[in-house]
């Protein structure tokens, strides 16, 4: 994966403003053929904007758009022949099921029986053979979504474009259609740009993942890089959850946070630099003999596969994880002791 | 609350609104149908005998053949010209920033906000021999002679279509504003022009909105009375001026109710057929 990425579509230096306001600053990006990239961010970040372009809904300010080694920046969205899944799923109301994925193929003008044939191949694809027939009023959420999915897909498009296409679906259903989507997608080898705020949505689909915050790009990388090495506070807040601790380098390998020393590498920052620990809740050890970190919990959420503590003690407020392994886990009030392997400690400077 | 109150619940809220409509529009077409049934003497007046006779007169007499005809050609007519005026405009309209389109709503509201008979009477003042059409078509040598619109088929189409258009655009921008803009870009996305868009993605979509649209427009057509009346004179009649050239003309009151009976029949009968196409067609489709 980490070799020199050979670019099928190529975003270089797009920046997108609406009049004062600049959505995207500077977005340049690698995609290659085959890939699959999340822009991950909260709403506002410019992951819908960046998409939109790709798409050639929105015109960039400045920059240009590569597919395939041509300059695509300034094609119209009907020349650029990209599948769209678009957040409401946009299905024609007044089309049956066969009807919307064979119209894209209608407008390459493809042969009616051909285009029968192979929308309906693509319904089969999506396992909704059974709701050719069928308008969109008279299905669930799930099946629109993969019709609008077997639509995109139909036309043989070069690269997909997923707009939040599991945001309307309830948990169950997202998590099956997240594993179903990825399947489909290696399947297929279809080069695809999906636009998402949930983060486990990005973690559990993608190759790679772009996490955008205020129209610039934090941090490309792949899911479990980004996981465990986030190269700033944004990034690992906003990835999974953390907690984020300001402390003062002491000494080399030495900070000090509330008055405790905690050892982590510091590398060359000088003493006297503050600093910001992250480490993640599922990454502490939890035990009842004296050893580590002091905390009191003063909340226990039962999650089913894990528990959710809150401690606090002389660091400060703490979020713990901990597996459940069928026995009971501590309660309000109880007091633990907290460690940490080595590594599980991410340094950044400054303070959040 | 018990289950048999809650039963009468409904019948006690529609109460009063199904009282008034039965004392001030029932019983007057009732009347009106009653009346409809005697015969008429123009020495005697009105007989007190029961019979078809007046509907038989206007069936069977090409004059009124001719009235009803050119009614019904009005109101398709007019319902057509709204559709080509309206369509376009609701349109437009729902392309428009919110700013601009409060103006132009007003704009297109502004036949409505002025009364009937001011609004037809500019037009008169528009479309006589001597009027401002008239005038410029000579001066700009299309016309040798005065030319009048007035009391003929055209001046009273463009005074309806000026009045009615609104509604159509009010009908068609409602069902506009419904449309997921989304399924543009995803027609745009699979390859269609912007036309084809229009054409295939928001027009069949906007089918409803121009199917009410177009029935609230024909009902208002082939009912009016006022710009008929004016514009139309006694030389362009249609079945409401008819109506009322019986009751104060002739005084033939019985005629006049049976004209009017007829076209109220003939009105319920189309809209609702019309109606019950619309469904049909549409109501797989939309929610």
């Amino acid at each position: 994966m980490w070799g020199p990425i050979v670019s099928f579509l190529r975003l270089e230096a797009l920046k997108k403003e609406f009049g004062d306001f600049v959505a995207v600053r500077d977005m340049t990006l690698d995609v290659a053929r085959g890939e699959f990239i999340s822009l991950l961010g909260p709403s506002g970040c410019g992951k819908t904007t960046t998409l939109q372009m790709v798409a050639g809904l929105l015109q960039p300010t400045s920059g240009r758009i590569i597919l395939d080694g041509k300059d695509i920046t300034e094609t119209p969205p009907n020349k650029r022949g990209l599948g769209i899944v678009f957040q409401s799923y946009a299905l024609f109301p007044h089309m049956t099921a066969t009807e919307n994925v064979s119209f894209g193929l209608e407008m390459r003008g493809v042969a009616k029986a051909e285009r029968i044939e192979r929308a309906l191949a693509a319904l089969e694809q999506v396992r909704l053979s059974q709701f050719a027939d069928r308008y969109p009023k008279d299905m669930s959420g799930g099946q629109r979504q993969r019709v609008a999915l077997a639509r995109a897909l139909v036309i043989e498009p070069p690269v997909l474009l997923l707009d939040e296409p599991l945001s309307n679906l309830d948990a169950k259903l997202r998590e099956e259609m997240r594993i179903e989507l990825r399947l489909l997608q290696q399947d297929i080898g279809v080069t695809t740009i999906l636009v998402t705020h949930d983060q486990e949505e990005a973690l559990s689909m993608s190759d790679r993942i772009v996490v955008m915050q205020h129209g610039d790009v934090s941090q490309t990388a792949a899911p479990l890089d980004l996981y465990e090495r986030p190269t700033n506070t944004f990034v690992s807040d906003f990835v999974g959850k953390t907690n984020l601790l300001t402390g003062k380098v002491v000494a080399p390998n030495t900070v000090d946070v509330n008055g405790t020393k905690i050892e982590v590498d510091t590398s060359d920052i000088g003493a006297g630099s503050t600093v910001t620990l992250s480490i993640r809740p599922e990454k502490f050890k939890m035990s009842d003999d004296s050893s580590g970190q002091e905390v009191r919990i003063d909340a226990a959420i039962f999650l089913g596969a894990s528990w959710l503590y809150r401690g606090t003690g002389p660091l400060g407020e703490l979020f713990i994880t901990q597996p459940n392994t069928g026995t009971a886990g501590y309660a309000k009030g109880d007091k633990a002791y907290l460690s940490w392997p080595n590594g599980a400690l991410t340094l950044f400077e400054g303070t959040v | 609350m018990s289950g048999a109150s809650l039963r009468k619940t409904p019948y006690a809220l529609t109460g009063p609104g199904v009282l008034f409509f039965a004392a001030l529009l029932g019983a007057p077409i009732v009347m009106t149908f009653l009346l409809s049934l005697h015969s008429y003497d123009f020495t005697l007046g009105i007989q007190s005998d029961w019979s078809l006779g007046n509907y038989a007169d206007v069936l069977t007499d090409s004059y009124f053949h001719k009235i009803f005809g050119r009614t019904f050609g009005l109101g398709l007519l007019v319902t057509v010209c709204c559709i080509l005026i309206g369509v376009p405009e609701a349109y437009v309209l729902s392309r428009l920033s919110s700013r601009w389109r409060s103006i132009f709503l007003l704009i297109v509201l502004g036949p409505l906000l002025i009364a009937v008979v001011v609004r037809t009477l500019g037009w008169a003042l528009l479309f006589g021999s001597t009027g401002i059409l008239s005038m410029t078509a000579q001066a700009l040598g299309f016309a040798d002679a005065p030319v009048s619109l007035m009391f003929t088929f055209t001046g009273m189409t463009i005074a309806l279509v000026h009045v009615l258009v609104p509604f159509m655009v009010i009908a068609v921008w409602a069902s506009l504003q419904k449309i997921d803009p989304q399924s543009e870009d995803a027609g745009l996305s699979l390859g269609a022009s912007k036309f084809t868009v229009l054409r295939r993605i928001t027009l069949p979509q906007a089918m409803p909105g121009i199917l009410s649209g177009s029935i609230i427009v024909f009902a208002l057509t082939t009912s009016a009375f006022a710009t008929p009346a004016i514009i139309g004179g006694r030389r362009m009649k249609v079945v409401a001026t008819a109506a009322y050239d019986e009751y104060l003309g002739t005084l033939n009151w019985p005629l006049g109710a049976a004209i009017a009976v007829l076209l109220l029949l003939a009105n319920v009968v189309i809209i609702v057929s019309f109606n019950k196409f619309i469904e049909r067609r549409y109501a797989k489709v939309f929610e």
